[in-house]
């Protein structure tokens, strides 16, 4: 009968220098965060702050921008992109801030609780619950 | 699934895209201790699969600096959970699913302040752990009702009982549910709408 067998190990390699790229080819983006603009305001973006495309991802969009509006082509909230992206949030507001200055999606403002109640959101809001 | 193909990123399945007319949503957070079932309730009533959204907090200055000049910071990623449930074709509700032992989530800009209001979750075998959340809720003036998930093993205690014991007023109601089941989910949800109401009619909501 054989006993179980350990496997050694070894001090991990440095990892291989990466060789230069030839003509045409890509590598694969590992996980990234473009951090655009100027690092000034960011728009006023909540998590529920619904999306929309409003044009074609133009030739100079980044990465995520093409992604993000392929998913918003219906309307989607800032943190199903988060999801989706797999980015965080405040790095999905970024990316917005930029796409909303050059008009390349909308954002719809969520309703928030007023000092005013709306009572007839709420009741809206029953209704819906209610048809579950 | 992979992501080496950029025309390969997951998006909402067909069946989980919101019309075209969608042009509002607005928020509740359930929030409770880990492992209380606020996902479960999440999930129990969402028409998508729960999906999580995730925030780095960075924080400066915690406790004494003992690696002067080097650039470490204390960076915590915070993860919730939400789901969605369409309202009419113009309104969407979306459900968070809040950890709230973490002080952070009351850093989130909006989180608890933008919503409708919010649901405290408890487990009577953890009563404590709702405590500081109960508190925080109070101090930020959103309006909340408690629902008691029902484990099977879990000490049950009148609900007079648990109001004295959370020191709640008369007027915040106190139900007992079971999240893993849509229609108690539901109902949980009804009764902060109707709290909210009552809040609305007698122009308490500030």
């Amino acid at each position: 009968m054989t006993p179980p067998q350990r496997q050694r190990r070894y001090p991990k390699p440095p990892p291989a220098p990466r060789q230069p790229l030839k003509e045409g080819e890509r590598r694969n983006p590992e996980r990234m965060f473009v951090v655009g603009g100027d690092g000034g305001a960011r728009a006023d973006l909540d998590l529920v702050t619904l999306i929309v495309a409003s044009a074609d991802p133009p030739p100079s969009a980044t990465p995520e921008q093409t992604a993000l509006l392929r998913l918003c082509t219906a309307p989607l909230s800032v943190a199903e992109l988060s999801a989706y992206l797999n980015l965080p949030f405040s790095v999905v507001t970024v990316v917005l801030t930029e796409m909303l200055a050059d008009e390349l999606v909308e954002a719809h403002k969520p309703l928030v609780r007023q000092s005013v109640a709306d009572r007839s959101l709420l009741e809206a809001v029953m209704h819906g619950l209610q048809r579950l | 699934m992979d992501f080496k193909d950029s025309d390969t990123i997951p998006g909402p399945r067909t069946e989980d895209r919101l019309p075209q007319t969608a042009q509002a949503a607005v928020k509740i957070v359930i929030v409770g201790g880990f492992g209380v079932g606020k996902t479960t309730m999440v999930g129990s009533v969402s028409e998508i699969r729960p999906l999580t959204t995730e925030e780095t907090m960075t924080q400066a200055g915690i406790g004494v600096d003992d690696n002067f000049g080097s650039d470490t910071k204390t960076a915590t990623t915070v993860a919730m959970d939400f789901g969605r449930i369409s309202i009419t074709e113009k309104l969407v509700l979306y459900l968070f699913g809040t950890p709230g032992q973490e002080r952070f989530w009351f850093l989130w800009n909006g989180l608890f302040e933008g919503a409708l209001g919010a649901v405290v979750l408890i487990d009577t075998r953890r009563l404590e752990v709702s405590f500081d959340v109960i508190g925080r809720l109070e101090e930020r003036g959103v309006p909340f009702v408690v629902a008691v998930n029902s484990f099977p093993d879990a000490p049950r205690y009148p609900i007079e009982e648990l109001r004295q014991a959370l020191d709640l007023p008369p007027e915040i109601p106190i139900v007992e549910c079971d999240a893993r089941r849509r229609a108690s989910s539901r109902d949980t949800l009804m009764t902060l709408m109707r709290f909210l109401h009552s809040l609305a009619m007698t122009g308490a909501l500030t």
